[in-house]
């Protein structure tokens, strides 16, 4: 098994989010999380990886699909699931919910419910690291269904033209909300995009944790050394549907079926426990993952909730503005 | 089934009326036709006369309470009946304020003629919050107030808080409080001026009338005046001999009116009155004649002057100035006139000028007969004479119309065997 | 004291706070080479190079975001709109980043980014240029509005705008530019949320900001020959809003008229007459009249133009209804 530690670290990690979600999912059913609910469940190779391909001093922007990465990107669960709870304890003190985790420790800057609106603000992030030169990359994702926007064009169009240290990851799960994308896109290999904008382009299949981080490490350096931005297109698949109130009923049992055999998370593991090295942590760090989740759920739970004396200073940073 | 009982419409111009007596009391019965209750209105003291039949349930508006036309003042009903749910609505006058139904600048909208604020008024005094506050604080009667402002808006400069309206330069101190008028007095007689406080009297329903039509008039109708100082002598002798010859008295002012009536006649265009789609010439000649009362002057109509002998008159206006001082007037005895006379010779005013008495298009100002050296032939010899004024609407009585009217009034008040000819 | 243009008061607050703080840059479209369309940049390329005095493409919605991404990670952007009008594509980037990432990080965020440029009507620029922009922007919690009408408030409130934690609206006006007046020398810092008084005076108070101030003056100049003597109070400040000031204005003239530039349903004038009405509703003398742009998109022809703008006429008409001088 090659880099075992960082194997099972990965592993440890993708069951997180995946555990993470599944009690969310829950909750969600039992009405301790209200609103908007998207679930990452297939994808979670995708956010270990690229959390794995950065530097901590690097930044990431995401969109409302987010507990993957805020996660991978070192927030704790009893921080991600008290917000799911909107409970003060939370990343975002219970004012932003699922969509909107945001942890500026870990330069995870959120968690953005417009679509492609996030894109220029993290072409901002990347601005601000070469006007400073700090060294810093920005990984920004966004799906199949952001691609046609104006502002992911804008925001790509300035990346390029300023040659910014960014890389825009499409994490391609085939389905804008409920269209699939032949029906939302005319090119459906999208990192076709990035020959108009003048960067660099990667296209692969997101079933190996290690190649997802390799390569995306390639465009994460290539922005360090000055070189521009470079776009990843990563196929991957989600299981559940949009949000929690979707039944998915635009594809099949068949098809969900066949990517769950394929699933990345349950390759590592059988990965790991066919190893010698490995398969005697697999179970303890399984049962360390149950007793994880098992507290995020009790904290989220026993919090207490905001109270309105958030409201204003949360609105502005200096005197409230009226 | 009870109901409620609403202020009637009393007089052709009323839009309110105070309650001045009840003459049932509740419990009392109630035929149709009885008297209930004695109403000050714009015009005179009306009677308020039952359209029902029943028992009075109850006095929603108590004697001195200003009630809007159409506002309820009493139920009646069966006795004993409930009058539960009828009267707990907010139509007893106490309606909120309605918020201003509109509308800001016209400059806002395509239509700018349109816009000006529009107040929307449900049986209540119609003051800006600023005077409210002002009258809080000095303990006013908003219902003694004439409004000025848009729709009879009482606004500051009715209660002198707001300046604005008629200083020119100097600006405005601090808006006087009636309670502490600085009276020019010496010092040491600040003691003294607790008994020299100015006095507050609320307006009465005529005071108010007068307040708002001869400002409406003096504001809207373009006032010019023509003077004629007349010999009187001849007047003054017929007058004697009259008075000597007949059982009863002939003024002076019934000698004047008839030679007004007849005047009217040969001058008709002064009859006349400006309405904003034509000019209205009367045939009639209804003289408005103006009489003093207690609380101000009323000004009861003569009809057809011209058709009277000069007997005639002279009782006809002794008989509407008892009834004007008795409060007898009805509303139809002091509207309809065509022109107004006004006499002030009894008071020994030489000459004035008078407020036009709308709609009516000119009013005569009478002043007192003098005694004055004349020249008669070569001869300057003691005589006699007295001015008139004519003041006209220039709208419908340019200056020539009127001097023609003052040069026939001349002829028949230094040739006046003609009056006692008509 | 110093004798300055508007313009000039606006280029020399950007250039001392550049050269106070690094983190401070210029950006948007011709502000470098081409040295600024309305010339406000003058200069400043050269002077501090292209690493901060940055142009880009037409691309509203690209560049706001960056600013904002920028502002959120601790720089200190000005992001210049060609006019306001162009900041309705950028509009998203505005309400739903600008102002809402605090919020929405629980705090952890600030976003101190300045946007600026010029508003509302010019000359004959047509229905799509002439959007006096502040009445949408005013309505959003988060955000905060500025609109100065002299060089002294330009210059000393866009320097108290660069330094502000939060996201700053800093609206300009292309025919202020011109305008000349006194600014203090040395360090000159206007405070938000403290309107000016332009003009004082005891039987109206006139509210307004921006290049409408200077309309008002000249109505209140026609209206004291006429024996009125009105108060004009410079809001320069539109979110905060100083409502001390206003309200003691009006508790001495008791009648108020609100002129702007700007459609008349909602908006700043109607924002001001709800403050007064709820916080001085005993002071009221009449109820309290806005001059505003009229209800209909700007038309070109320049006759029609001005018909449809704000003008001393106007206001004057309105403070003569207020004061019952007509009805």
């Amino acid at each position: 098994m090659k880099e075992a530690k960082t194997a099972l670290e990965m592993y440890r990690m993708m069951l997180l989010i995946r555990r993470f979600e599944e009690e969310a999912a829950r909750a969600y059913s039992l009405g301790k999380i209200g609103g908007f609910l998207h679930l990452y469940i297939g994808q979670e190779a995708v956010a270990v990886g690229a959390a794995h391909a950065m530097r901590p001093t690097d930044s990431v922007v995401t969109t409302y699909r987010d507990h993957g990465i805020a996660l991978a990107r070192g927030m704790t669960a009893n921080a991600g699931m008290a917000e799911l709870f909107g409970k003060v304890t939370g990343c975002s003190k219970g004012l932003g919910g699922s969509m909107h985790f945001f942890d500026a420790e870990n330069r995870m800057y959120g968690g953005h419910g417009i679509i492609g609106a996030h894109i220029p603000l993290a072409a901002g992030v990347a601005f601000a690291s070469k006007y400073t030169s700090d060294g810093g990359v920005t990984m920004v994702f966004y799906g199949d269904g952001s691609a046609s926007i104006g502002a992911t064009h804008e925001g790509m169009s300035l990346a390029a033209l300023w040659k910014l240290p960014i890389v825009f990851v499409c994490e391609n799960n085939q389905y804008a909300m409920g269209t699939s994308l032949e029906r939302s896109i005319s090119v459906t290999d999208m990192s076709k995009k990035a020959d108009g904008y003048g960067m660099a382009k990667d296209r692969f299949v997101a079933e190996d944790v290690f190649e997802i981080r390799d390569r995306l490490k390639d465009a994460v350096e290539r922005a360090r050394r000055g070189e521009g931005p470079t776009l990843v297109e990563i196929l991957t698949y989600r299981y559940r549907g949009h949000s929690m109130s979707d039944p998915a009923k635009y594809r099949t049992k068949e098809e969900v079926e066949d990517y769950k055999k394929r699933d990345a998370l349950n390759q590592l593991r059988a990965e790991l426990a066919a190893s010698p090295e490995t398969a005697k942590d697999v179970e303890a760090l399984e049962a360390a993952v149950e007793a994880e989740i098992a507290e995020c759920v009790r904290f989220a739970d026993e919090s207490p909730e905001p109270t309105a004396d958030l409201l204003e200073p949360t609105t502005y940073a200096g005197e409230f503005a009226r | 089934m009870a109901r409620v009982v609403d202020m009637p419409k009393l007089s052709p111009t009323m839009e309110e009326g105070q309650i001045v007596t009840w003459h049932r009391k509740e419990g009392d019965a109630v035929e149709v036709d009885d008297l209930l209750a004695e109403v000050e209105t714009d015009k005179a003291t009306m009677e308020f006369r039952s359209f029902d039949r029943g028992t009075l349930l109850k006095v929603l508006a108590p004697a001195g309470s200003m009630v809007r036309l159409g506002d309820p003042v009493a139920v009646i009903g069966k006795p004993g009946e409930s009058t539960e749910g009828l009267v707990s609505g907010t139509r007893a006058g106490a309606a909120p304020a309605t918020a201003p139904a509109g509308v800001d600048a016209p400059s806002e909208a395509m239509t700018p003629a349109t816009t000006a604020p529009v107040l929307v008024t449900g049986g209540r005094v119609k003051a800006s919050p600023y005077v409210r506050k002002l009258a809080r604080e000095r303990g006013l009667d908003l219902l003694t107030v004439h409004g000025s402002g848009t729709g009879g808006r009482i606004v500051a400069r009715d209660l002198d808080g707001g300046a604005v309206a008629t200083r020119v330069t100097a600006p405005s101190a601090a808006a006087p409080k009636p309670t502490s008028v600085p009276f020019a007095a010496p010092v040491s007689a600040t003691v003294a001026r607790e008994a020299r406080e100015s006095v507050s009297k609320p307006l009465s329903m005529m005071r108010r009338t007068i307040a708002r039509r001869l400002t409406e008039s003096k504001r809207d109708v373009p006032h010019f005046y023509l003077t004629i100082d007349v010999d009187a002598g001849a007047l003054f002798e017929l007058r004697a001999r009259l008075n000597a010859d007949l059982d009863k008295k002939i003024s002076f002012n019934d000698l004047v009116v008839k030679a007004v009536s007849i005047a009217l006649v040969r001058a008709p265009e002064v009859n006349a009155q400006f309405t904003p789609e034509a000019l209205v010439y009367h045939r009639r000649i209804d003289l408005s004649i103006a009489i003093a009362v207690d609380e101000g002057l009323v000004t009861p109509v003569l009809r057809d002057a011209d058709r009277k002998s000069v007997v005639e008159i002279s009782e006809e206006i002794q008989t509407l100035s008892a009834r004007a001082r008795d409060k007898k007037l009805t509303v139809e005895e002091m509207t309809g006139g065509t022109f107004s006379i006004s006499n002030l010779g009894m008071f020994g005013i030489d000459e004035f000028a008078a407020v036009i008495n709308p709609p009516e298009g000119a009013i005569l100002a009478v002043g007192a007969i003098r005694a004055e050296p004349v020249v008669r032939g070569d001869a300057v010899v003691p005589g006699k004479r007295m001015k008139l004024t004519l003041s006209c609407d220039h709208r419908v009585v340019d200056g020539a119309v009127g001097a023609k009217f003052l040069a026939e009034l001349r002829k028949v008040l230094e040739r006046p065997l003609q009056i006692l000819a008509h | 004291m110093k004798s300055m243009r508007f313009r000039e008061a606006v280029r020399e607050a950007i250039a001392e706070e550049m050269e106070r703080d690094d983190r401070v840059f210029l950006m948007g479209e011709e502000v470098g080479q081409y040295q600024g369309a309305y010339k406000v940049s003058e200069g400043l390329l050269e002077r501090f190079g292209e690493r901060r005095v940055i142009d880009t493409p037409i691309t509203e919605a690209g560049f706001a975001g960056i600013g904002i991404g920028a502002a959120m990670v601790g720089l200190r952007p000005i992001i210049e709109f060609m006019t306001w009008n162009f900041s309705a594509v950028a509009f998203d980037q505005i309400l739903n980043n600008a102002a809402k990432l605090r919020q929405m990080s629980g705090g952890q965020l600030s976003v101190p980014v300045v946007f600026r440029g010029p508003n509302a009507s010019a000359r004959q620029v047509g229905s799509q240029h002439s959007h006096a922009m502040e009445h949408f922007y005013v309505n959003v919690p988060g955000l905060k509005v500025i609109a100065p009408a002299t060089p002294a408030d330009a210059k000393g409130m866009l320097k108290t705008a660069i330094r502000d934690e939060d996201p700053v609206l800093y609206l300009e006006s292309e025919t202020l530019y011109s305008v000349k007046g006194d600014v203090p020398e040395g360090e000159h810092l206007v405070p938000f949320g403290k309107a000016r008084i332009a003009r004082e005076g005891t039987d109206c108070t006139l509210i307004s900001y921006s290049r409408m101030v200077h309309v008002c003056l000249d109505a209140a100049e026609a209206l004291a020959a006429k024996g009125i003597d009105c108060e004009v109070i410079d809001l320069r400040s539109l979110r905060p809003l100083d409502e001390e000031t206003i309200v003691a204005s009006l508790t001495k003239t008791h009648r108020a008229v609100v002129a702007y530039e700007g459609w008349p349903y909602g908006g700043v004038g109607a924002e001001v007459v709800d403050r007064l009405q709820r916080l001085a509703f005993d002071e009221l003398d009449a109820p309290i009249l806005r001059v505003t742009t009229m209800d209909v998109p700007m038309p070109y022809n320049a006759k029609l133009e001005q018909l449809v703008i704000p003008q001393a006429h106007r206001i004057i008409d309105a403070v003569e209804r207020v004061t019952y001088r007509r009805t």
